[in-house]
């Protein structure tokens, strides 16, 4: 084809950017399935040890079990707060909305770091205990932009007279939210859980202020770099997460193309 | 007051040929009052949208408000709707007071500009949406979104899922879903707007069958007076929220009530004209190229702020082109072809009419427009041409 020589610069390009981003993690799997526990090359025997010790491992079990719990509340709480801020943002007009929409970002931009710290001290001052439940409203507060982003575009793609429509058909004001504007921003709603919630499961600088002496799975899998023999069990823990983190990805991306077919929009954009 | 019995259609100059006869009245007699407006007023801040509205719209009645965008048309049928509160004065439907009375609960349904259909349910599924408070059975109900689908020619539908309809079957579906709840007035906000111009005219003589068959109040948006002279009994024209006109097609169109009105429905041509001598019922004016007229109280109307002075206004179709040798029975004017628009059925002609500088030293262009005759020639810009006119159908805006 006469376009094979222009663009082949570019394609080398590509090829090296692919491979830079994924080469490390396509070595998770390699590691954790060689029969070493020095992670170096040439490999040894293939082995599912690391998985069994993983499996077996009841420190682990209590982390994965905090982090599911906290990703979990902390998806459910930061899109349902969403909901109402996207909707406020993108349906009402009031007083002070740029700066209250502002306020509400701007956890996307903040060094975590800080708001850790401060989200510490504050804590700390009302006597509150570091637990689980800490560690869940601090997720809250930074998984909000991503539910808010999400859930305003979805907002903002209704015709307003939609809902005008049912509510002129005779329904209530709440239950032609429920009936025509829940079912078509259901889409949107699964995408922000799903965000978040991955947002959450791998967060550790508030998880590690936060949780007291309750390990999630990042400080659980920072607390064992220190000690060599545990990596591949860790490198086994990486392979189960990105393969959790690609199944996450495609059902977001499955409901977001279920609603685009469900509404009859032209498909634009998405995950993959 | 009765309702305006119109003899004969005057359809605007482009509306050729499309457009259905009107259709009479089933019974002469006055119709009771559907929707009153009295001294309404609403604001959006200092935004003054609508200022004064006085409005009776009749039982059974094809109404529609007619303005250019941002006249406060649609302010005015999302007031009687429900939909925004006013600012003061009152709204009646059936002559209850519907201060308090929420959008849900009111008589009436409107048919959205986007026509707002829920994309995530079928055909049938809208439709019957507004049914899901009725109390009847299963069955009752899919028989009635039958029938409303039957009546909108969309028998068959209902397992159509909504997005996949064209526009033309959208417009269709909202109809039949605002029609299932029998109310007592149908609203319409600049329905066939978004449809192509054969689709659109389609529609129009669809929804005029459609309201003689139900015998639904219909209230009409639209910014389209093409539109509006052919499917309505009466028509109000608004500009910046007041009404300035509230008659029939053919009142409208041919007696505009000020030159704003005759400048928005069709076209009209003006020239300065001067006032000479008044009685009772005529007054005599001069204008340039036309002579001195006396024009009949009946056809005398205002000018608006801004006009500068009186003038006179006649249609394009008022005046004809005299053939060579022809004869015509009303006063004659010489002039030339400056202009020839051709359109298939019908040529516009712009013609400088002799004398028409005499007052402001500009020779004033006059459009008149002419059906063409099969074998009949198209004369030429800059051929000399007799134009035929009749004084009463000149309108004086002083």
């Amino acid at each position: 084809m006469s376009v094979a020589g222009r663009g082949s610069g570019l394609r080398v390009y590509a090829v090296a950017y692919l491979v830079f981003l994924y080469a490390p993690i396509a070595l998770l799997p390699i590691f954790a399935l060689n029969d070493a526990t020095v992670i170096a090359f040439p490999l040894k025997d293939f082995t599912t040890r690391w998985f069994v010790q993983m499996v077996e491992n009841a420190a682990l079990r209590t982390a994965l079990l905090n982090s599911l719990t906290i990703a979990l509340s902390a998806a459910v709480l930061a899109t349902s707060l969403g909901i109402f801020a996207a909707r406020a943002s993108t349906r009402y007009s009031f007083p002070a909305k740029g700066p209250i929409m502002g306020l509400i970002m701007l956890p996307l931009v903040l060094p975590e770091i800080i708001v850790a710290v401060s989200l510490l001290v504050v804590l700390l001052a009302a006597g509150v205990n570091l637990s689980i439940f800490t560690v869940i409203l601090g997720h809250t507060l930074i998984c909000m932009p991503f539910a808010v982003a999400i859930l305003s575009t979805a907002f903002a793609s209704l015709d307003t007279s939609l809902e005008e429509a049912a509510y002129d058909l005779g329904e209530t004001r709440w239950s032609a939210f429920r009936l025509v504007i829940l079912p078509l921003v259901m889409p949107g709603i699964m995408s922000a859980l799903l965000m978040s919630f991955t947002v959450s499961l791998d967060e550790f600088i508030i998880a590690f202020f936060l949780a007291g002496n309750e390990p999630t799975l990042p400080t659980y899998i920072f607390s064992q770099l220190r000690f060599p023999k545990s990596i591949p069990m860790i490198m086994a823990l990486g392979t189960m997460l990105v393969a959790l983190s690609v199944v996450l990805l495609m059902l977001a991306e499955y409901f977001r193309r279920r609603g685009v077919a469900r509404t009859g929009r032209t498909d634009s954009g998405g995950f993959l | 007051m009765t309702i305006p019995q119109p003899s004969a259609r005057v359809a605007p100059a482009s509306a050729a040929g499309a457009a259905p006869a009107r259709r009479p009245r089933p019974d002469q007699a006055p119709r009771r009052p559907m929707i009153e407006c009295r001294g309404l007023h609403k604001y959006y801040g200092d935004y003054h949208a609508l200022r004064g509205i006085d409005l009776t719209i009749r039982e059974g009645e094809f109404f529609s408000l007619l303005g250019p965008s941002g006249c406060g048309k649609t302010t005015l049928l999302r007031t009687i709707a429900g939909f925004e509160d006013i600012s003061s004065g009152v709204v009646m439907i059936d002559g209850r007071d519907m201060r308090n009375v929420p959008a849900n609960v009111r008589p009436t349904n409107m048919v959205f500009q986007s026509y707002a259909i829920f994309p995530h349910l079928t055909v049938a599924e809208n439709v019957g949406f507004g049914l899901r408070r009725d109390p009847r059975s299963r069955v009752e109900k899919a028989a009635a979104v039958e029938e409303a689908l039957g009546m909108v020619g969309l028998t068959g539908f209902g397992g159509r899922a909504a997005h996949a309809l064209s526009g033309g079957q959208r417009q269709r579906v909202a109809l039949a879903r605002a029609l299932i709840l029998k109310p007592k007035v149908l609203l319409l906000d600049e329905p066939l707007s978004a449809l192509d111009r054969k689709m659109r005219e389609q529609m129009q003589v669809e929804l005029i069958k459609l309201q003689r068959q139900v015998g639904i109040t219909f209230v009409l948006v639209t910014h389209d007076q093409e539109e509006a002279l052919v499917m309505s009994d009466r028509i109000a024209v608004m500009f910046e929220g007041e009404i300035a006109q509230l008659d029939g097609p053919e009142a409208l169109y041919a007696r505009p009530a000020s030159r704003k009105v005759a400048d928005f429905i069709g076209v009209m041509n003006f020239l300065p004209a001067r006032i000479m001598s008044e009685t009772h019922d005529h007054v005599t004016v001069a204008a340039p190229g036309l002579g001195t007229v006396d024009i009949p109280a009946a056809n005398v109307s205002r000018v608006d702020a801004g006009d500068a002075g009186p003038s006179i206004g006649f249609r394009p179709e008022a005046a004809t082109l005299l053939g060579a040798g022809a004869t015509a029975a009303g006063r004659v004017t010489e002039g030339v072809i400056d202009e020839v628009v051709y359109y298939g059925d019908m040529t516009y002609y712009d013609v400088i009419m002799d004398g028409t500088d005499a007052y402001d030293g500009i020779p004033h262009e006059v459009r008149i427009s002419m059906r063409n005759v099969f074998g009949r020639e198209v004369p030429d810009v800059g051929t000399r041409t007799r134009v035929s006119w009749s004084p009463g159908s000149l309108v004086l805006f002083r």
